[in-house]
């Protein structure tokens, strides 16, 4: 190799047969998992015993008939998951326009004080107030019951700040004030100007609440103890602990599936707007 | 942050203003009881004798600092610490190798890489699957009898199924490759977003100096993209400490083999359950501390991109 060669460096279209290399393994990576849960999810228990084959079986409606009529509340626990990130994601996003709206439309003396407030508390991890959240929520006698998993997602630092930095280059204030000069009060003009010029930045936030609620274990494990009332990572969690070797392992892989696929259709179909959205808020500000 | 862009040319909003605290107070409301409340009351049952020993309550009674005594006097602390630490990092070097390798690729306007929504859509893919179903996945993917040890038993690679769960080298790198796969498309965004960020003039500049690829690379992206670098590595961080549903479920909360996964989250989940306060308390209160120092680095790296 001569010295002119080291100096270009390797040749643009080595480099791009190496990126290609690297992204289809990189995809193989990420993707192969799934698929092996969707082929054994289609097998039955007798079939998984004998080891791995790259073709689905038939066996996927008796795993879900079988999962149905199991032990765990699989369906009560996806609608449990259901009701509470719907809920939190409506409430979150919400109240989080608001808290925004607040800050960016008006001048008022702690303004400045709860803006650096809740940027200086945004990291702070939920497990680490977990003991004073659980014993509060005892005396409240909330314990057992949806609120504690619900309500708090009102106050959402991370959201409030995508939506503010949304909020700062697509309101003008013109628009605000020319809905106060036709009479329009506060209230309804946050209603009925506000949410829907951020449609965009709210359905983004409303997603990652979703998503974050629905996979979140650790503080429903601490506050649902009735079965009837546990989310689905908390069945997951059970069918671990349990003795599953004894468990139809086709089974345990439809369930696996069940509470993995929704969330991938969702995704797929949504993937613009989430992809997008994360590298809108990566780290402006 | 900086107020002051804010108040220009807003004169006539004064009169509107007591609506900025009826539109906070929501907020206000719900951090104060949800939040604040339980983070002082966590501070202050650290310092009682709060436990239940079969059916008997023990305390509340006050003891000052001797739970962060036991605590730290204990060797199972360090342990655990130690743990949470190795894991991340199996799992961030491999995911900031990948991410600036990938987002350096998809920014790079020469290179031209086609199908780049279709990578992205897929490398973020795990990072929305519950992490409580993936872990019971790997779980049951890598089980003694498991589709891993089928498939490398017979392609010739194994003689024997390999106990990936009972080892704690391969428990850890599972549990570190696992965090490595749901956040390294995420840091990929994150990055590109910062490279896309990056003044393409001085890129041909550079080009036109004659630097290659990777003198580009390490000479203009890399010192440009320090404080993007910097909030990664500080929120991965925390991430890292807040480590729990992957190896939870992975072993059953009890960290196998031999406390080697047990994370610190995990420690403090374990007290929590067993209902002893007092403990739990110091725990969450070193956590807090940590947490805190780490959220304060973020908060200056954030407020210093603001201001630029």
């Amino acid at each position: 190799m001569d010295t002119r060669r080291v100096k270009t460096g390797a040749s643009v279209t080595t480099r791009r047969v190496i990126a290609y290399i690297v992204l289809v393994l990189i995809t193989f990576l990420c993707l192969f998992w799934f698929y092996i849960l969707f082929i054994n999810a289609t097998r039955s228990h007798s079939d998984l015993a004998r080891g791995f084959t790259l073709v689905p079986g038939g066996n996927a409606v008796n795993n879900w008939i079988n999962l149905m009529h199991s032990s765990q509340p699989v369906l009560l626990g996806m609608r449990n998951s259901l009701i509470i990130a719907i809920c939190s994601a409506v409430l979150s996003t919400y109240f989080s326009t608001m808290t925004a709206y607040a800050i960016h439309a008006y001048d008022f003396k702690i303004k400045n004080f709860m803006f650096t407030f809740i940027l200086a508390v945004m990291m702070i991890p939920t497990q680490v107030v977990a003991l004073g959240f659980i014993s509060l929520m005892g005396k409240m006698h909330l314990m057992d019951t949806y609120i504690p998993l619900i309500i708090p997602s009102i106050a959402a630092p991370a959201t409030f700040f995508y939506l503010k930095q949304y909020m700062e280059s697509n309101m003008p204030m013109a628009l605000l004030e020319a809905a106060r000069i036709d009479g329009s009060g506060e209230f309804r003009t946050f209603n009925s100007i506000v949410l829907p010029l951020m449609r965009p930045a709210i359905a983004v936030q409303a997603i990652f609440t979703f998503v974050a609620s629905w996979n979140n274990y650790f503080t429903p494990a601490l506050v649902l103890t009735t079965d009837k009332k546990k989310t689905l990572p908390i069945l997951i969690a059970q069918l671990r602990s349990a003795d599953f070797l004894k468990f139809d392992m086709g089974q345990v892989y439809m369930m696996i599936a069940f509470s993995i696929f929704p969330v991938i259709v969702v995704y797929l179909i949504l993937s613009k707007y989430i992809v997008g959205g994360v590298s809108a808020g990566a780290v402006k500000g | 942050m900086d107020g002051g862009k804010k108040k220009s040319g807003n004169s006539n909003v004064v009169k509107y203003n007591r609506w900025g605290y009826i539109f906070l107070l929501p907020f206000i409301i719900v951090y104060a009881v949800f939040q604040l409340i339980p983070f002082i009351s966590t501070i202050y049952y650290s310092f009682f004798e709060n436990y239940r020993s079969g059916l008997k309550q023990i305390g509340p009674n006050f003891i000052g600092l001797e739970n962060y005594v036991t605590l730290f006097s204990n060797a199972d602390i360090w342990k655990y610490t130690e743990n949470t630490f190795i894991m991340w990092i199996i799992g961030f070097l491999p995911q900031i190798i990948v991410s600036l390798l990938l987002a350096a690729w998809f920014s790079d306007p020469s290179l031209r890489i086609k199908g780049q929504r279709f990578f992205k859509t897929v490398i973020y893919l795990p990072n929305l699957i519950m992490a409580a179903a993936f872990a019971m996945l790997f779980f049951t993917l890598f089980a003694d009898s498991g589709p891993i040890n089928s498939i490398l038993t017979s392609l010739g690679i194994l003689s024997e199924p390999y106990k990936f769960m009972s080892n704690t080298g391969s428990a850890r790198i599972l549990v570190g490759f696992m965090n490595f796969l749901m956040w390294f498309g995420n840091t990929t965004i994150l990055l590109l977003a910062g490279m896309m960020g990056i003044d393409t003039s001085l890129y041909e500049a550079a080009e036109v100096d004659g630097a290659t690829a990777s003198e580009i690379f390490w000479k203009v992206t890399m010192p440009l993209l320090k404080p993007i670098f910097i909030y990664v590595l500080i929120t991965s961080l925390i991430g890292g400490l807040q480590m729990f549903d992957v190896p939870q479920i992975l072993t059953n909360g009890e960290g196998a083999p031999d406390r080697t996964t047990m994370t610190l989250i995990m420690y403090l989940n374990k007290h929590l359950f067993n209902k002893n306060y007092g403990m739990s308390g110091a725990l969450s209160v070193i956590l807090l501390i940590i947490t805190g120092i780490l959220s304060f680095a973020v908060f200056k790296v954030t407020t210093n991109q603001d201001n630029n």
